[in-house]
């Protein structure tokens, strides 16, 4: 699954020296000095303890938050981008928050249409195809006109799955997605990012670029080609699978719930 | 104070120590606390309503099959759904107008002077500020709630992370609503007071006619009257969304924030909709 070093893929996300502000506050730093290039078919599993800040580093990749200092890249393109021309480029990335945060007065399906219905000048018929497929896809069909308030936090991640996927980004960020699911919807969230990350299914052939940030790396072991891990406002790469099972770090082997004992 | 100690105090210099003596330190600063709040939320409200008149103009024609959907929704909370309650008030308005002033006026003989106090009292005043803070009620306070709940809940985030502009999705179409919805209103108001107080003259026997009434009523009215009921609903609208969306989105909160964010809104609302209604009094005498 690692990528090959001779020819390796264009870079999507590249940061050099970048710093991370808190959502809430952005002069409170939750990481400095961050070095990072996911390239273009990567497959990126992000560590890190509760606190850490795995959140607001993928809130400054995705483009809500600007980068404090260093400079950040998405497909060649200095961020941020807010609005303006370059926003479509922006929308290349999509994000899809732990808890889904769906629009509550929304149904599901609203809340799925909703981005493509801002985007794109499509017909009503195009809109319900693509809305079908990505409820069929979560499974949410039986679910698609419930107010999303309604809706069981397990479905309200999957629907936001389907709501970032509606713009058919090129990138996608999860922020803890496998937080407080159970065995049968682990399997259901590997099983699709799986798909995502080989562009079967709805993505047409088209893979997708996956990082997913997550306080337990078991799981991502046989699935993630690249990792990291976050610890003392620091991004530190690991590498491969096969770095990641060696790596002597204290806290990777605990992310990989193996004790706390330094080789 | 020495005075007061050597015991033979001037009667009218008792208390001036009071007056000399230094205001305890804690109250100037609670003063100068106030005072910079108030100049920062004044500095919060108006780069907020920069903010948002300036993506109105810029996102006109933005997504609008999104947008206009949402105008309508928010015209229907702040005027369709309200007008059974403001037909019964502007009832019980034009009763409360008319019957003072019939059982003054017939005492001296002026019932000519019903149908330019009506225009007076509620065409140009009661009538636009009673439908604003009558519409503060009810639809701004749930403002201040649903976008502070949405904010809480990160539904702002989202909204950024798809690229939709949070203001542009939730606080224009709210503008637009409420001062539609306030001007229609408030029109509905003004009929529904001028005809429950014909009732109301007719009800006291005054010898006076719907036509006499009516033609009293055209007679007093101007074009400065439409053109002020007109563009103070309107500004009071703008007023009334743009400090509740102000409060519920401009900041981030938590769940147990939103209820202080919604009393200060209402207040501020309020004096926001008084100095607005004082300036207009001040134009319109002066033209």
């Amino acid at each position: 699954m690692e990528q090959p070093t001779s020819h390796p893929a264009p870079a999507v996300i590249e940061m050099t020296g970048v710093a991370v502000g808190s959502l809430r506050d952005l002069q409170d730093l939750v990481l400095e000095d961050v070095n990072w290039t996911v390239r273009k078919g990567d497959f990126w599993a992000v560590g890190g303890m509760h606190g850490s800040g795995k959140s607001d580093l993928l809130f400054m990749t995705a483009g809500l938050t600007p980068p404090q200092a260093g400079c950040y890249r998405l497909f060649d393109f200095e961020m941020p981008i807010f609005e303006g021309e370059l926003l479509k480029e922006r929308l290349r990335i999509g994000l899809v928050f732990e808890d889904g945060h769906l629009l509550h007065n929304l149904t599901v399906r609203e809340n799925i249409a909703l981005p493509f219905r801002y985007h794109k000048h499509a017909d009503w018929h195009e809109l319900e195809k693509r809305v079908n497929a990505l409820l069929e896809l979560t499974e949410l069909m039986h679910r698609a006109d419930v107010t999303a308030i309604n809706l069981g936090r397990n479905l309200q991640k999957r629907a936001g799955l389907a709501r970032a996927l509606a713009l058919q980004p090129e990138v996608l960020l999860l922020d803890n997605p496998l937080g407080g699911v159970d065995l049968r919807e682990l399997n259901w969230w590997m099983n699709i990012l799986q798909q995502l990350s080989t562009g079967k299914g709805i993505m047409e052939g088209r893979p997708v670029t996956l990082v997913v940030t997550a306080e337990d790396l078991r799981p991502w072991r046989e699935r993630a080609s690249r990792f990291a891990f976050l610890q003392n406002k620091r991004f530190f790469e690991v590498g491969g699978a096969r770095e990641l099972e060696h790596h002597t770090e204290a806290l990777v082997r605990e992310l990989l719930a193996e004790g706390t004992t330094k080789n | 104070m020495e005075e007061h100690v050597s015991g033979t105090p001037a009667p009218a210099s008792r208390f001036s120590f009071l007056l000399q003596a230094p205001l305890p330190r804690s109250y100037t600063n609670f003063i100068g606390r106030k005072f910079f709040l108030f100049f920062l939320t004044i500095q919060g409200i108006g780069a907020f309503a920069l903010i948002t008149m300036g993506v109105m103009v810029r996102k006109l024609r933005t997504a609008r099959s999104v947008t206009m959907p949402l105008a309508f929704q928010e015209l229907a909370r702040s005027g369709v759904r309200l007008v059974p309650m403001f037909v019964f008030v502007s009832l019980v308005l034009g009763l409360v107008v008319i019957g003072e002033t019939v059982s003054w006026a017939s005492k001296v003989g002026a019932t000519r002077f019903l149908g330019p106090v009506m225009v007076l009292v509620v065409v140009r005043e009661l009538g636009p500020l009673v439908t604003a803070l009558l519409v503060l009620s009810r639809s701004g306070t749930a403002n201040v709630i649903e976008l502070g709940t949405a904010r809480a809940l990160g539904e702002v985030e989202a909204l950024e992370a798809l690229g939709i502009d949070p203001v542009h999705y939730l606080v224009v179409p709210r503008v637009i609503g409420m001062a539609v919805g306030i001007f229609a209103l408030a029109v509905y108001f003004i009929i529904g007071s001028l005809v429950s107080g014909y009732l109301w003259a007719f009800l006291q026997n005054v010898p006076l006619r719907p036509g006499d009434y009516f033609n009293q009523l055209a007679q007093s009215l101007t074009w400065l009257d439409f053109a002020t009921l007109a563009l103070k609903s309107a500004f009071f609208g703008v007023a009334i969304a743009v400090i509740t969306c102000y409060h519920g989105l401009a900041q981030p909160l938590r769940l147990d924030e939103i209820s202080r964010a919604t009393v200060r809104a209402v207040a501020q609302s309020v004096v926001a909709c008084v100095l607005i209604d004082a300036l207009f009094i001040i134009l319109y005498l002066a033209v």
